[in-house]
């Protein structure tokens, strides 16, 4: 294996290490990217080490002190680092990964900042690349990760996996960054782009990590499964000229098979919970979508259930949304217009998205145009809002 | 490691609560304290008079400047404190999740202290 290869397989886990053994975020990167430095500079010459992986951390514990000596800041420090590390702590554990998710997920940080330093610190995305994907400022962003580790030093956050008692509350909050950062990769809410695909493919790397450091739970499974589901159909969202294309008119042949049975194993073995997740009943959904042979064949009895399942699991307005859309297809539009009146959702665009395209379907053209418009007064992605545009002009100009 | 969990409540409800909820609360409070002496992590704790009773002081050119009330006025006032000692804010959140008035609709901030050692070499942010 050649050091590129190492560093993208390794460089997560050995940095978990790290962040233990030296108890700081900045030194042990900075220390780990000199390791791979010196990596780059020797081992060509003399040969890799039989063991790589022991040989860059003992090398980042040794660059570590060195760094902490010059600072010449934290003697105490770098005497702890010297004497303290036992041989076998120094040794990467098979839960480091795992510690350092769950750090960089923890609540007592800002739902911003815990995207960003998993980012960073999980994934090894840079500074720029996160700043970019989120559209705002390189400063900004690094101000936000300095904040974060200021505050899982200051004020103490542990470096550990949680107790079992608090396990699931705190996966709860891991799973929600990795579909954070999936959902803004796949519907990006700002700006020009309906797809930022690397941020797709970085939760979905997290998301098999987080499966395979946590095989007994379910939701993990069924997040996965998720992201997969939807995933395979990411190519077909948007036409050549980057319009938005709806569900029932993208080209199924063109979504990725390997990755909907990849999901549908995951799904079936996720819902076996009692009761399943949310994640795992949202994937169920999205599986009806993804497996049905065409937008007509889609199963919207069973989605519509499926809805009901997940009020009952994760009551939210925007799960009732959902469910008077799969209502309206399953047993008639007038039901699930009527169900879309008792929905309270200020400021959420989607709603009135939704009513309009009943509205549409029945052919009351007027109340349709009006509720596109108050769907493209709050809208913020510009490709939803030329569709919004476009669909409001067919309802306005049959009307003429 | 050391952290203050400021007990954060609209006075106003204290004020409101029957005295048989006043005294179970108080109650609940005398449990909670025992709890957390026992476990060694209870440094120091009392509740605050209402704000009305506070007294705010200012320099002004070298001069005092005495004003009625607390330092600012907010919907919730700080209406006591406890001081623990804990490993890491885990085990804190874990305290501040028991502070009976946070069953009762108040707020726990948690606050880390400076360590002596290192408020001795920098002084806090302005």
């Amino acid at each position: 294996m050649n050091l590129a290869e190492l560093h993208r397989r390794d460089r997560g886990r050995l940095l978990a290490t790290l962040i233990r053994t030296l108890g700081d975020f900045d030194l042990a990167e900075d220390a780990l990217q000199e390791a791979f430095a010196a990596a780059v500079a020797q081992w060509p010459a003399e040969g890799p080490p039989r063991n790589p992986s022991a040989w860059l951390l003992s090398t980042a514990r040794h660059k570590a002190i060195d760094q902490v000596r010059r600072r010449a800041l934290l003697e105490r420090k770098a005497g702890e680092i010297a004497a303290g590390a036992a041989p076998d702590d120094e040794m990467d554990e098979p839960l480091d990964p795992l510690r350092l998710i769950f750090t960089c997920c923890h609540p007592a940080l800002a739902p911003d900042a815990r995207v960003a330093l998993t980012l960073r610190t999980v994934c090894g995305l840079t500074t720029e690349e996160i700043a970019r994907a989120f559209l705002v400022s390189a400063p900004t962003l690094a101000q936000r990760l300095v904040r974060a580790k200021a505050k899982i030093r200051d004020a103490r956050i542990p470096y550990t996996v949680p107790q079992p008692a608090d396990l699931p509350a705190r996966l709860e909050a891991v799973l929600e960054v990795v579909y954070l950062v999936f959902n803004e990769g796949y519907s990006a809410s700002f700006g020009a782009a309906v797809v930022r695909s690397e941020l797709c493919g970085e939760a979905i790397w997290l998301g098999r990590a987080l499966l395979e450091l946590l095989p007994g739970e379910g939701e993990p499974r069924g997040l996965l499964a998720l992201m997969l589901f939807h995933d395979a159909r990411r190519a077909t969202r948007t036409s050549e000229d980057g319009e938005l294309v709806l569900l029932e008119d993208q080209d199924r042949s063109r979504w990725d098979r390997a990755r909907i049975a990849e999901a549908a194993q995951l799904v079936e073995q996720a819902l076996r919970a009692r009761p399943p997740g949310r994640y795992a009943i949202q994937a169920a959904i999205a599986g009806l979508h993804a497996q049905a042979a065409s937008a007509a064949a889609t199963d919207w009895a069973q989605i519509a259930a499926l809805y009901g399942i997940l009020a009952t699991v994760d009551p939210s307005p925007v799960v009732e949304l959902n469910r008077a859309v799969a209502v309206a297809m399953a047993d008639g539009l007038e039901r699930g217009l009527a169900l879309l009146e008792t929905i309270q959702l200020p400021g959420y665009h989607l709603l009135p998205a939704a009513r309009a395209d009943l509205l549409r379907r029945l052919g009351r053209r007027a109340e349709a145009a009006e509720s596109y418009r108050a769907a493209l007064a709050l809208v913020t992605n510009d490709a939803e809002r030329r569709f919004l545009e476009r669909r409001l002009r067919e309802v306005a100009e049959r009307r003429a | 490691m050391q952290y203050m969990l400021l007990i954060c409540d609209d006075e106003k409800n204290l004020a409101r609560m029957s005295d048989a909820r006043r005294a179970e609360l108080m109650k609940e409070y005398g449990q909670f304290i025992e709890d957390i002496v026992k476990s060694g992590e209870f440094r120091a704790g009392a509740q605050l008079q209402l704000t009305s009773s506070a007294t705010t002081v200012r320099l002004k050119n070298g001069k005092r400047i005495t004003t009625d009330g607390p330092f600012a006025e907010t919907k919730e006032q700080i209406g006591g404190y406890f001081l623990v000692e804990c490993k890491d804010l885990d085990a804190a959140l874990a305290i501040a999740a028991r502070v009976p008035s946070a069953r009762a609709g108040g707020s726990i901030e948690v606050r880390p202290l400076v360590p002596t050692s290192v408020a001795a070499r920098t002084p806090p942010a302005a």
